[in-house]
């Protein structure tokens, strides 16, 4: 009978299934398995003691070692957006080849107005301003505004505008009556027209309600001041979305009476800029459920 | 570890006002199946938290966004509770032993204090006037606040110093000056502080929802996932470092406007 047995465990053991381990071997196996446990703690503490040593020493060099410290932290947030940016790179590929549904089926008509705040540096690789507006009209916008702090973008304007009705012209034939629906429209501003309008439609309201009448307290709403700045020239709606091109993410003094209920997004530099990640933008801010404060 | 790792992030640097916008409590009740009126107190308990973090930190000025202009078109139920939190909040701080007189809290209400019921309104001036004399960290508080609502009331007043100088002079001179932005910004609600450095809106949303939009010309935005009463620590080192990534370029610009 024992014969029989050790004869099936051979058997069995040869097509490489474990059958019944010896009493004895159990018990060796379970001592091992303790020692190697116990290995590996007293070097995962050893590991502990060494890394604490380190961390003392670099604690207690000073400022030397706060500020290597310091350059660990910012060097691996570094790395991170390094991933981010591969990762990001990736997905506008496989977007912008149609691979995602939901990417296909923009619905456009939710940004009624588009604003996208560049920062003045990088506003002055004018072709690249005029690539980022050739994509955003055959994505289907119709109305954009476009900001940069210094005004470059104010004297690039004309040649803006101008290359791409040029460019229009010559993709499509005159007689194409669909030709200026199909026509971006431009509105360039500046810092200027920010917090100085503000002021200036102030001044306003001071000649119309101040100075010209008896009346003690005027009450001003926000009415007026709206109505103030359409008097001095100021009458385009107040961007649904606004995307920032440049290395922080701030709107850069954008006419703060205009983004109230706008959607901030941060696109990143200019240079670096991906139709793809336009439109994920794009089809982020039509997913977005705004409450208005109720 | 918390202080080690304030002193390393110390050695670059640390912005001197944060804002905070307060969102997502109630979702956070919503979540977690209380009653909304637990969402705020747990928020509350979010933001003696990070007044905490950021007082140990080093920063001189934090605002949050409580209550806006546009909140009070909630239900009325909802705005009562919110209000008589706030009461029973601010006559804590008028205590000895509270959090704001343990830190040396200066808190300033910022708003259209007039809209406010009577009761919150005198609890806020007398809890202004009580702590007038803490200077390690000033909490600003916006209540019954919107960004247009400040500007607006920055106009009037603007208008009615000017209208009172041109009277007071009686010449015409007083005319030929326009009014300029420093006089718009010299009435402000919030020119009691430095423009923010950091804003932090929580539960992902995007948007200003017409706060400090005139203050935020060079302000990091940072708009983490996480609901008001889930915001922690990581957030605000992930803010501050972030902060200090591009500190060099927003001094450039700051210099430049």
């Amino acid at each position: 009978m024992a014969l029989n047995c050790s004869n099936n465990s051979r058997f069995l053991s040869g097509f490489g299934v474990r059958v019944f381990p010896q009493p004895g071997k159990l018990e060796f196996d379970f001592a091992r398995l303790i020692m190697f446990l116990r290995w590996l703690e007293a070097t995962i503490l050893d590991f502990g003691d060494e890394m604490h040593k380190v961390y003392m020493w670099i604690w207690s060099s000073g400022d030397l070692g706060l500020r290597l410290l310091w350059h660990i932290l910012h060097l691996i947030l570094s790395t991170w957006y390094f991933i981010i940016g591969l990762m990001g790179s990736v997905e506008s590929f496989l977007i912008s080849s149609g691979l995602f549904k939901r990417y296909r089926d923009l619905d456009i008509s939710k940004v009624q107005y588009l604003a996208v705040a560049i920062d003045s540096d990088e506003a002055l690789q004018t072709l690249k301003v005029l690539e980022l507006l050739r994509w955003l009209e055959a994505i289907g916008l119709r109305k954009v505004c476009l900001y940069d702090t210094a005004g470059v973008l104010k004297k690039s304007k004309e040649a803006l505008t101008l290359l791409l009705k040029n460019e229009r012209m010559s993709s499509e034939t005159a007689s194409d009556p669909l030709v200026e629906e199909k026509c971006l429209s431009l509105e360039v501003i500046s810092f200027s027209d920010g917090k100085q309008a503000v002021a200036k439609a102030a001044d306003v309201l001071l000649k119309k309600h101040y100075l010209s009448s008896n009346t003690e307290k005027p009450k001003l709403t926000e009415s007026d001041m709206t109505d103030a700045l359409g008097a001095i020239g100021y009458r385009e709606p107040d961007p649904d979305l606004m995307l920032i091109y440049g290395p922080a993410r701030c709107h850069m003094g954008f006419p703060a009476w205009r983004i109230r209920y706008t959607e901030i997004l941060h696109m990143g530099p200019l240079k670096s800029m991906k139709i793809g990640a336009l439109i994920k933008a794009i089809h982020r801010y039509t997913m977005v459920h705004q409450n208005y404060g109720t | 570890m918390r202080k080690s790792l304030f002193r390393i992030l110390s050695v670059g640097p640390i912005p001197n006002h944060i804002a905070f916008i307060l969102d997502g409590n109630r979702r956070y009740a919503k979540k977690r199946n209380l009653n909304e009126g637990m969402g705020y107190r747990a928020g509350f308990l979010s933001l003696m938290t990070l007044c905490k973090y950021c007082c140990e930190l080093g920063v001189k000025y934090v605002t949050i966004y409580a209550f806006s202009i546009d909140n009070f078109k909630r239900k009325p139920h909802e705005v009562d509770a919110v209000m008589d939190l706030m009461l029973e909040k601010i006559q804590g701080m008028l205590k000895e032993e509270s959090i704001v007189s343990q830190y040396g809290v200066r808190v300033y209400f910022i708003g259209n204090l007039e809209l406010l019921n009577e009761h919150v309104r005198q609890a806020a001036v007398k809890a202004m006037e009580a702590t007038s004399n803490n200077d390690k960290i000033v909490l600003l508080i916006c209540v019954a606040y919107t960004s247009t609502d400040e500007i607006v009331h920055a106009a009037r007043e603007s208008c009615e110093a000017k209208r009172a100088r041109v009277r007071s002079s009686g010449a015409r001179e007083g005319n030929e000056e326009e009014l300029k932005v420093v006089d718009i910004e010299r009435h402000m609600y919030m020119g009691v502080a430095p423009d923010p450095d950091i804003l932090v809106r929580t539960s992902g949303e995007t948007r200003l929802s017409n706060f400090l939009l005139w203050q935020t010309s060079n302000c990091v935005l940072y708009s983490p996932r996480a609901l008001w009463p889930e915001i922690g620590l990581r957030h605000l080192v992930w803010a501050v470092l972030n902060y200090q990534r591009v500190f060099p370029l927003l001094e450039r610009r700051r210099k430049q406007m």
